[in-house]
């Protein structure tokens, strides 16, 4: 199986886990992620330089009609849903609020579960609240892969909870393991 | 049948019919979104696949009434993007200062907050009094709240934080009156807004004017449409006239890329070339 996208919804303690996601992704790391961190929205984008300083991939805020490359980490940008079309673009909107959050974790997943079918790779991270839980719910039914951070090695337990609660991800690990799983999962399988 | 196996074709049609039955076309927003609504609907009506949603929307025109205010995007706040707005202040004033009256057309402007926001900083600016603001919606209903000029008051004191981080010097409060639950718009806001049931999808050019603002309306487009109403907007305006969008939406895609200069990048705010 080769997976073509991986979406990752965090909130309260999602800064600490992707810089720490971000350090150990090698420079070669071609499945596309894109990324939804609840954050204010009318903040900068200075965090997504922070980020960058200690990354080996390139991360940047997703524009609208961007098509979706191999290779590249997008993130949502503030006070913006971020959804996917089926043709691997994405499309922005400013639709009330989902889950207090805008963006919102579950608009990002549902739409990409729907973009990618059983080619996504949905990881749900730490959080404090249970955006994300309908999203991992959808990418499950369309058959893609679900990995939820061990509750009790993220920062914030309810997110990643709340999920694991709703389905059974087919993965429940910290945030060491989840790095590992997603390289093997990049390389393509030789016999 | 479950939901995720609806097909694009399938949404196609449905919005076909809409077309056809009510006039509205919808037929080139961004799928995404359409679906999403199509979903939440579906879901909150009980209804279990899309021919159900298309037959109850061919026979049932209260449903089809709630579905088309589904499709269209209410949110909005005053002084959205507070550094939009300061950036106007600084960048646009100066230049509408230079004509004897001034057209503002707000295209796409919902429930009115930002219609409003500009008569503020019109009427900051002494420039009120020769301002006219051209505020259209295609929905109707939404218009006629924004003509109503009544807010909730659990919103006042974000958009309080919005209009001082804009560069607003006076009292917010001067600007409505509270009454329980909500604020009334001053009247002296409302005097030169007109209000206008205009589809950008449908309709053509409005008036011709000095300033377009059109924010967060083109990202629910596809590719065509946002081409489509770019060459409305561009025939709208007078040469040397400005063009404010969302802080996601551009112009570098369109036909109309090289017609325009910056007059601020990030704030998306563009002057048409003489």
């Amino acid at each position: 199986m080769h997976y073509e996208a991986i979406v990752i919804g965090t909130s309260s303690g999602g800064m600490n886990a992707l810089k720490f996601l971000f350090s150990a992704l090698p420079i070669e790391f071609g499945i596309p992620i894109i990324i939804v961190q609840h954050i204010s929205p009318r903040s900068e984008n200075q965090w997504i330089k922070l980020l960058n300083n200690n990354s080996k991939l390139y991360l940047k805020e997703a524009d609208e009609k961007e098509k979706i490359e191999h290779g590249k980490v997008y993130i949502a940008p503030p006070n913006y849903h971020l959804m996917i079309e089926q043709n691997k673009t994405f499309s922005l909107t400013i639709d009330e609020r989902v889950n207090y959050s805008r963006p919102s974790i579950d608009v990002l997943f549902e739409s990409a579960a729907e973009a990618y079918k059983n080619k996504l790779i949905g990881v749900i991270l730490t959080g404090s609240n249970s955006d994300g839980t309908k999203g991992m719910k959808r990418i499950k039914e369309c058959e893609g892969l679900t990995v939820a951070q061990d509750p009790e090695t993220a920062e914030s337990s309810y997110m990643p909870a709340s999920a694991i609660a709703a389905i059974q991800p087919n993965y429940i690990l910290s945030l060491e393991n989840i790095i590992e799983l997603l390289i093997k999962l990049d390389k393509p399988i030789i016999n | 049948m479950r939901y995720t196996d609806t097909s694009e074709q399938e949404i196609l049609l449905l919005l076909e019919a809409v077309y056809h039955k009510y006039g509205y076309d919808f037929r080139q927003y961004s799928q995404a979104h359409i679906r999403r609504r199509i979903k939440n609907r579906m879901a909150m009506s009980g209804l279990e696949d899309i021919f159900q949603m298309q037959s109850k929307i061919l026979n049932d025109e209260i449903f089809a009434a709630n579905f088309l205010q589904d499709l269209s995007i209410t949110v909005t706040e005053m002084f959205r993007d507070p550094r939009f707005y300061r950036s106007l202040r600084e960048n646009v004033i100066p230049i509408l200062k230079t004509y004897p009256f001034i057209k503002i057309w707000h295209a796409g402007c919902s429930t009115g907050e930002e219609a409003y926001s500009m008569a503020i900083i019109m009427q900051e600016e002494g420039l009120y009094d020769r301002t006219t603001i051209y505020a259209t919606d295609f929905n109707q209903q939404a218009l006629n709240q924004a003509k109503e000029g009544i807010f909730s008051n659990a919103m006042i004191k974000e958009y309080t934080a919005n209009y001082q981080l804009s560069g607003g010097i006076e009292s917010f409060s001067n600007y409505y009156i509270s009454n329980y639950d909500n604020v009334i718009m001053n009247q002296s806001l409302k005097k030169n807004i007109v209000w206008a049931n205009h589809n950008l999808v449908t309709d053509s050019v409005f008036a011709e004017v000095h300033m377009v603002l059109c924010r967060n309306v083109l990202i629910y487009f596809d590719n065509n449409l946002q081409n489509k109403v770019q060459k409305i907007f561009y025939n709208s305006l007078i040469n040397g006239g400005v063009l404010c969008l969302g802080s996601k939406e551009s112009i570098q895609f369109t036909d109309l890329h090289d017609k325009y200069t910056e007059l601020d990048k990030k704030q998306r705010i563009f002057k048409k070339k003489y």
